[in-house]
């Protein structure tokens, strides 16, 4: 096991160990545990940057089931690098940020820290692991952990739904995904995504190429709250807004993104993985913002906002899939997208993380986080106030922040998509621009919103709870480091080009590089009279108009009819399959023995007879029968006529006594066919039988003796003639299909030799096959034992219900 | 011989399955009886009816009737006795307890799903 191994796993090690902490000491936060873990690893993965700046790797395997080519294997390339720092760099931030957020009085701490260990553990995992299944399984558990901490409330009823509607999504896109790696293990016989990158071209050209392609997509897509599966990220939010500034829109949303990022080289060059990408991602950038500005909850804004955020990052990863069709790096005109995505991966992250801590602390302080009620809080919360203008202004792209640079880029980006001349984005491509454009200005409007409907305009005490003031210093810590960082990136965006965005565009796009080159970035605030500079003027000005009249045309967002909202369509669709799953169930289970023998007869001749026919097995031949004798004849009428006498028997006598009557025709067809002992067994087994029928029919209560015969039922009567017809006709043909001679000749020539006895029947019953005759009689040791304790142990209904 | 077997089996197994779909206790184990005959005599006749003596050794015939056959109807003969034995009487105690043998009112009350 190397480090490597062991800073991932790290974090599940030390959730083990929380417990005792907690229990032991009870005065210390358990946060403060926590802290160092995520802080160390930050470290631990910042000197990784000087191997992959350079474009190499560093690569750790752990035998876990080789046999099966699954082995415990970690990667460093620059993508996951930047996912890892990103993970435990807001994780030591929101870990921070929560011990002074959670009361250590009110919460059940120990659990918190562990799901969130469990959390932070798992996604680690699956940015690093190079095996595909190590992938899926720590895909599962961020699934899984996110499900606990969305339900951290649980006495809740929302946050319960909204556990339980996250889980049903993200796991259904797991499960895809699950789908879609198997398919690719068919295709390329490996479960290491390096080894598949190197196998692409196979891949694409594979007739199950186009299944897997959506199956990964549906597992990123769910994850990443993508149209039409961002449903359940709005429900999240019912979380601790900790959970939300770290699940929610800086790290595990991002897995889907991630995902799509690692996948590109396998995929990118179908035409259907940059349009679903690409297309997917540029709908839910314009559905998110547009949905964002009706909420009127300030978490709600930011999971709306994120929404729409992830939607332009895939975006960005979908036109820079169309980069790979155009050469090498020399040229690389189109391959912006990539840098933006990248880079706006980076920028959402601070800005969002801190935004949603400047949400938390305003729900603390103020007790509300509803913007109706909220109003003119600048001059209790400064500092809050400064933290939520940075956030919300680099998240509407307005210069000097980090927004501004990364979404000057994702124009650019989007721009270039019209010029392309592949997969018929030179007709359609122009579409995204103009999306993106729209998208934009939503996103300007809903970023003020936040900001201005909260910090500005009218103080209504009356309707807060408490009564507001600055958050302690500790809360603060967090979202200025964070702040801090956005006006960094925004003012030297180099210092991340090289270290940072270019290793993991090589990651994303290896095959543009040859060896030992690297994407050389450079994101500049002044591009010159671009029309990107003027479509994000567009965007501030058409944002701050229609800020302006916002209550004129707020009623657009009535014409969509909540009936048709995908939300009304989730649950609809639950309730709906749980109608039909219950309605299903009670037309085929009733209760009723008949019908449930009913079904397993059908479908004994249905199988039966399409198998005969399928595989053509009916065959009669006659030149192996027995001749046929007179008496023989005299007792199959006797027999057929007793049974079918007793279908129309009135009383239950009658039937009792014809069955007798069959059985000792039996004992006599046992004697003409030379079985003396199966004549005598029969006929006193028969005698008894028929005994034991008349008691039971003694004891008929006394209400049901008005007797009456059996009702004649077309079903019943068709159902039996099938299943006696597939009888006689399985036993003729098997009978004509003798296929080699009995072994009874051994037991006829070694019964007196071997056993020393002359009756063979007895001979096999007792030495042959004696194991058999030892369970018979066990079997009727236990019948005797049952009937026994059916008599005598008489614990009645009564006693049992007090 | 063998095919008027397989007919009048076939007859068995036909009467054996309209009791059992039928809605009285009673009948249903009349049914399995009836089922249990067409079986027994399904193997017998499977074996082969082709004469000879019967299996004793002491009858120093050429040819025997085969005996395996008869060994395995002996078993299913005396676990069928069991079985049928047993039910007979869990059907009297249902009698007894439940006051009914119709196999539609001996379903589970509604609710106990």
């Amino acid at each position: 096991m190397s480090l490597l191994h062991l800073a991932v796993l790290s974090p599940l090690l030390l959730a083990l160990l929380i417990p005792f902490l907690h229990k032991h000491f009870r005065n210390i936060h358990t946060g403060w545990f926590l802290l160092p873990l995520p802080a160390v690893l930050f470290g631990y993965f910042l000197q990784f940057i000087s191997v992959t700046r350079h474009g190499d790797t560093v690569m750790e395997s752990l035998p876990w089931i080789s046999s099966l080519g699954i082995d415990f294997s970690l990667k460093i390339d620059g993508l996951g690098l930047l996912f890892a720092l990103l993970i435990t760099g807001i994780g030591a931030l929101v870990v921070l940020y929560s011990i002074y957020y959670l009361s250590p009085e009110k919460e059940k701490l120990n659990t918190f820290y562990i799901y969130l260990l469990l959390f932070m553990g798992a996604m680690l995992g699956v940015v690093l692991s190079d095996n595909l299944i190590v992938l899926y399984s720590f895909w599962e558990l961020t699934s899984f952990s996110s499900f606990l901490l969305i339900g951290y409330w649980n006495h809740k009823e929302r946050s319960r739904y909204g556990a339980q509607k996250s889980m049903l999504i993200t796991v259904f896109g797991g499960l895809s995904m699950l789908g879609g790696i198997l398919l690719l293990y068919i295709i390329t016989g490996t479960f290491s995504i390096s080894e598949t990158i190197a196998m692409s071209n196979e891949v694409v050209n594979h007739p199950l190429f186009t299944a897997t392609l959506i199956l990964f997509l549906l597992g990123a897509f769910t994850k990443s709250a993508q149209f039409p599966f961002h449903i359940w990220l709005p429900d999240a939010m019912e979380a601790p807004t900790p959970v939300s500034a770290y699940l929610h829109s800086a790290t595990m949303v991002k897995a889907g993104i991630y995902l799509v990022a690692r996948m590109t080289p396998v995929f990118a060059h179908s035409g259907t993985w940059v349009w679903l990408v690409a297309g997917i991602g540029v709908i839910t950038l314009f559905w998110g913002s547009f949905s964002a500005v009706k909420q009127t909850d300030l978490k709600a804004i930011l999971a709306f906002s994120t929404v729409s955020q992830l939607g332009m990052i895939m975006s960005l990863l979908g036109i820079g899939a169309a980069a790979l069709h155009y050469g090498t790096i020399k040229d690389g005109y189109y391959i912006v997208a990539v840098t933006a995505a990248v880079f706006h991966l980076i920028n959402h992250a601070t800005f969002k993380g801190s935004l949603f801590m400047v949400t938390g602390i305003i729900d603390h302080e103020t007790g509300t986080r509803d913007i109706r009620k909220l109003g003119g809080l600048m001059n209790f919360m400064p500092i809050t106030f400064t933290l939520a203008i940075i956030g919300t202004f680099s998240m509407a792209g307005v210069p000097p922040f980090n927004g501004f640079l990364s979404k000057e880029m994702f124009f650019t980006g989007m721009l270039r998509v019209a010029e392309m001349d592949i997969f018929s984005l030179e007709t359609w491509g122009i579409l995204f621009p103009v999306i993106a454009w729209s998208a934009s200005v939503f996103t300007f409007l809903y970023s003020m919103i936040y900001v201005f409907k909260t910090f500005t305009g009218k103080y209504q005490p009356e309707k807060l709870e408490k009564k507001p003031h600055e958050a302690p210093i500790g809360m603060l810590v967090s979202p200025v480091i964070l702040a801090s960082l956005v006006i960094i990136f925004g003012i030297f965006p180099n210092v991340l080009s090289h270290n940072i965005i270019s290793p993991a565009m090589g990651s994303i796009l290896p095959s543009l590089l040859a060896d030992g080159e690297s994407f050389d970035v450079h994101i500049s605030h002044w591009h010159g009279f671009s029309p990107e500079l003027f479509m994000t003027l567009g965007v501030i000005v058409l944002g701050l108009l229609l800020f302006k009249t916002l209550s004129k045309w707020t009623g657009i967002y009535r014409i969509f009819p909540e009936r048709l909202s995908l939300n009304h369509l989730y649950d609809g669709g639950l309730e709906m399959i749980e109608v039909a799953s219950r309605n299903i169930t009670k037309t085929y289970m009733n209760g009723f023995i008949r019908t449930y023998l009913v079904y397993i007869f059908s479908f004994l001749i249905f199988i039966l007879a399409t198998t005969m026919i399928y595989k053509d097995a009916f065959k009669l031949d006659f030149s192996n029968v027995a001749p046929i004798r007179f008496f023989e004849v005299v007792l199959v009428l006797i027999m057929a006529v007793s049974a079918i006498t007793i279908l129309f028997a009135k009383s239950r006598l009658t039937s009792i006594i014809l069955l007798g009557a069959v059985g000792y025709t039996v004992a006599l067809f046992f004697v003409i066919f030379r079985a003396p002992d199966l004549a005598l067994t029969q006929l006193v087994i028969e005698t008894v039988s028929v005994a034991l029928f008349l008691l039971a029919f003694y004891h008929l209560p006394q209400i049901r003796r008005n007797e009456e015969r059996i009702r004649f039922k077309l079903t019943n009567a068709l159902i039996s003639i099938g299943v006696g017809a597939i009888v006689t006709l399985i036993a003729l043909s098997s009978h004509s299909n003798k296929m080699f001679d009995s072994i009874s000749q051994y037991y006829v020539e070694n019964t007196y030799k071997k056993a020393g006895g002359e009756n063979m029947v007895n001979v096999i019953l007792v030495d042959f096959r004696g194991f058999d005759t030892m369970f018979e009689i066990t079997v009727l040791g236990i019948a005797a034992l049952g009937i026994f304790a059916m008599i005598k142990l008489r614990m009645t209904r009564g006693k049992e219900q007090e | 011989m063998e095919i008027l077997m397989a007919f009048l089996i076939g007859i068995l197994f036909m009467a054996a399955t309209y009791l059992m779909l039928s809605k009285s206790l009673l009948r249903i184990i009349i049914g399995t009886g009836l089922l249990s005959h067409g079986a027994h005599l399904l193997i017998l006749t499977m074996g082969g009816l082709k004469r000879g003596a019967p299996p004793l050794l002491g009858e120093h015939a050429a040819t025997y009737v085969d005996p395996l056959p008869q060994a395995l109807i002996l078993t299913a003969i005396v676990i069928s006795f069991g079985v049928t034995s047993f039910f007979l009487v869990l059907a009297y105690r249902a009698y007894q307890e439940l006051g009914t043998d119709n196999m539609d009112r001996l379903r589970g009350k509604e609710g106990h799903e």
